[in-house]
């Protein structure tokens, strides 16, 4: 696990997860599916994402899918944060 | 002319519900137990053996169960609910994901004829408080991932005594929580239902106004002929269907359609509790050989993102009928669906306080995309002058209002007289929605009639999310209101007017949006907040959320002159 995915799985926990919940959430763990993260939530997950990384992630590409755990949340970063034109 | 209430239109409604009470074998003033209809009718005219639930969890697990395991689950509900002193009238809540034993409690609670209260089990502390505390709730069913919620809630909730935790496994319980594994527990053959009447309450349904605490829409049993004759109607639904209904029972849409409409018709239901995924909704339908399928157009608005090709990899064939509701159904969608499944979906219209679908496009007729269709056959549909109240000519936009007097119609507001007798004028319902009709007599939703936002099908109260944001130490003013949203039709925003000593960041955004959520629920978090140095107010100093409104959707903002300038 590196940073990036250390970063997201912390957030994730923190904040969708109650403190009686006692499921285990790993990097492939299913977030949307699982509902653990729903769709509406899905805005402040991508808020915290862009603010953390300084990136922003276009509408088209935040979708159920690529947020659906954490490994493909770290992709989609990873895929946005490499087109970022330096300035 | 839109339409006045007529002498055809009294007969086509004393027909239509006189037929569906005949078919439910309901003689005038007879008890009518909606939880004995829904399992015991189906097994006494002999389908105990057909599938009426097929439920999969979002890990893929998968569970079958026919109409005879729904009548003796829900018998033994109403038993363990009896035992713990629970009887007729008392409001028992289900905070439950959409697993089984939520749908074998919505029918154990009626055959008790206790009061069911479905809530969203997304909803954070002070929803879930709020309506606990507004119905006086005696009894709670919830899983162990909500119990801490629960747990807050009950610290300020003297009136709720039971919580009935449904998987507890080997978790340790506190006083007033008790365990109950429907698996292992014993399933008694009978139950003697509660004799309820058409006017006995059933259900309270929450539902947000544009101010004060949500409202309970309280319903009765005898709504029936309502919900069974519209799904057969309307969603066309068959003995031999199998039907996906995608709303959560904590909406209307989900009690109405997604447990009362299926069952009474004695159809088999598919139940999926996993979070929206286009591949695996295919694969469902695909699975299930869905048949009906009624969905919202939120959630067909993310199946066209994914594209065409995704639902052409599936063996879609089963579907014969499609229908979707929850806001409009826009003309695309409607394109969309007949070039990928070789029918459109047909847009339905209706709400939390009518209980059934008023408005469609039936199946066979022909649709008008982008159209809520016509009045149902039975209902008396007009557009309304606001003012006075009488129907508009064809063409013009006014407030949609319906005849009073079909059976599912909200018989109150739990504890709320006056908001119950604000939404009557001139013996019209008034349904807080605009529209306009055409010449044809075909309905067109506009918007909203007031400040309430309609997200993703939900309606979601600007006062709640206001009084949530003071509740924030930034916070000193806000407003929210609905701003478009290519998905959702609309999303909250939150206009906020920050204390001194805080300066607006990405990072206060981020905590307030969070801090919404986990107060209120997801739906009610603001997907944007915008920090303003003041908000605009008349002069008596009320804040006008219209003109932020107008903002948000490029549209003239009204009269500015009774408004205080900065």
């Amino acid at each position: 696990m590196d940073d990036l995915e250390r970063a997201i799985l912390d957030y994730v926990r923190r904040e969708y997860l109650e403190e009686d919940d006692d499921r285990q959430v790993g990097l492939e763990t299913p977030l949307i599916t699982g509902g653990i993260v729903d769709s509406f939530s899905m805005v402040s997950l991508k808020r915290f994402l862009e603010r953390k990384n300084d990136i922003e992630i276009p509408d088209a590409e935040a979708t159920p899918a690529a947020f659906d755990s954490v490994r493909s949340i770290a992709a989609l970063v990873r895929r946005v944060a490499a087109r970022r034109v330096p300035v | 002319m839109s339409r006045p209430a007529s002498e055809a239109g009294q007969r086509s409604q004393a027909t239509g519900w006189a037929t569906a009470a005949r078919e439910l074998g309901l003689a005038s003033g007879a008890p009518v137990n909606l939880g004995w209809h829904l399992a015991d009718r189906i097994c006494a005219a002999g389908r105990g053996g057909h599938p009426a639930l097929l439920w999969e969890g979002h890990a893929g697990e998968t569970r079958r169960y026919d109409f005879d395991d729904l009548r003796r689950r829900s018998n033994a509900i109403a038993s363990f609910l009896a035992g713990l002193g629970v009887g007729p009238g008392d409001r028992v809540c289900l905070f439950l994901d959409r697993v089984p034993e939520l749908y074998f409690a919505f029918v154990g609670i009626l055959k008790l004829g206790a009061i069911v209260q479905p809530l969203f089990s997304a909803f954070g502390d002070e929803s879930l408080q709020t309506r606990l505390e507004d119905a006086g709730t005696l009894a709670l069913l919830t899983q162990r991932r909500h119990l801490g919620k629960v747990r807050r809630a009950r610290e300020r909730l003297p009136a709720l005594r039971h919580v009935v935790v449904v998987d507890v496994g080997a978790g340790a319980l506190q006083p007033g929580e008790v365990a109950l594994d429907l698996e292992r527990g014993p399933l008694p053959e009978a139950f003697e239902p509660h004799r309820a009447g058409p006017e006995t309450p059933s259900i309270l349904h929450y539902t947000s106004g544009t101010t004060g605490k949500p409202k309970g829409a309280q319903h009765v049993h005898g709504s029936l002929p309502a919900q069974y004759w519209t799904a057969k109607v309307a969603l066309d639904l068959r003995p031999d269907d199998v039907y996906w209904c995608n709303a959560d029972p904590g909406w209307v849409t989900g009690t109405s359609y997604g447990i009362i409409g299926p069952w009474s018709n004695g159809v088999t239901q598919v139940v999926l509790d996993a979070g929206f995924n286009a591949e695996r909704w295919y694969e469902t339908l695909e699975k299930q050989r869905v048949t009906v399928w009624y969905s919202a157009p939120t959630a067909i608005r993310l199946l066209m993102r994914e594209g065409t090709e995704l639902a052409y990899r599936h063996d879609l064939r089963a579907l014969r009928h499609l229908a979707s509701v929850g806001e409009p159904l826009n003309p695309e969608a409607v394109h969309w669906s007949r070039a990928t499944f070789g029918r459109p979906f047909h847009d339905t219209y209706w709400q939390t306080e009518t209980g059934c679908i008023v408005i469609a496009n039936l199946p066979g007729a022909r649709i008008k995309a982008g159209s809520m269709g016509r009045p149902f056959p039975g209902i008396d549909a007009a557009v309304l002058d606001p003012e006075r109240f009488e129907p508009l000519p064809a063409g013009r936009v006014g407030q949609l209002g319906l005849r009073p007097g079909w059976p599912s119609m909200l018989r109150g507001y739990w504890g709320n007289r006056s908001a119950f007798d604000a939404k009557f004028r001139k013996g019209w319902y008034l349904t807080g929605d605009r529209a306009s009709v055409d010449a044809d007599g075909d309905f067109w939703f506009v918007g909203r009639d007031d400040d309430v936002i309609n997200t993703g099908g939900h309606l979601v109260g600007p006062f709640e999310v206001e009084s949530a944001l003071l509740e924030h130490p930034a916070v000193a003013e806000s407003a929210a209101v609905g701003k478009p949203d290519p998905v959702n039709m609309e999303v909250v925003k939150a206009f906020v007017v920050l204390k001194p000593g805080f300066e607006p960041s990405t990072d206060l955004e981020l905590e307030v949006m969070n801090a919404l959520r986990r107060r209120l629920s997801p739906l009610a978090m603001p997907q944007e907040v915008e920090f303003v140095p003041s908000l605009p107010k008349t002069r008596s100093g009320k804040i006008v959320r219209r003109v932020l409104r107008a903002r948000e959707w490029g549209e003239p903002p009204g009269d500015l002159s009774s408004l205080m300038e900065d």
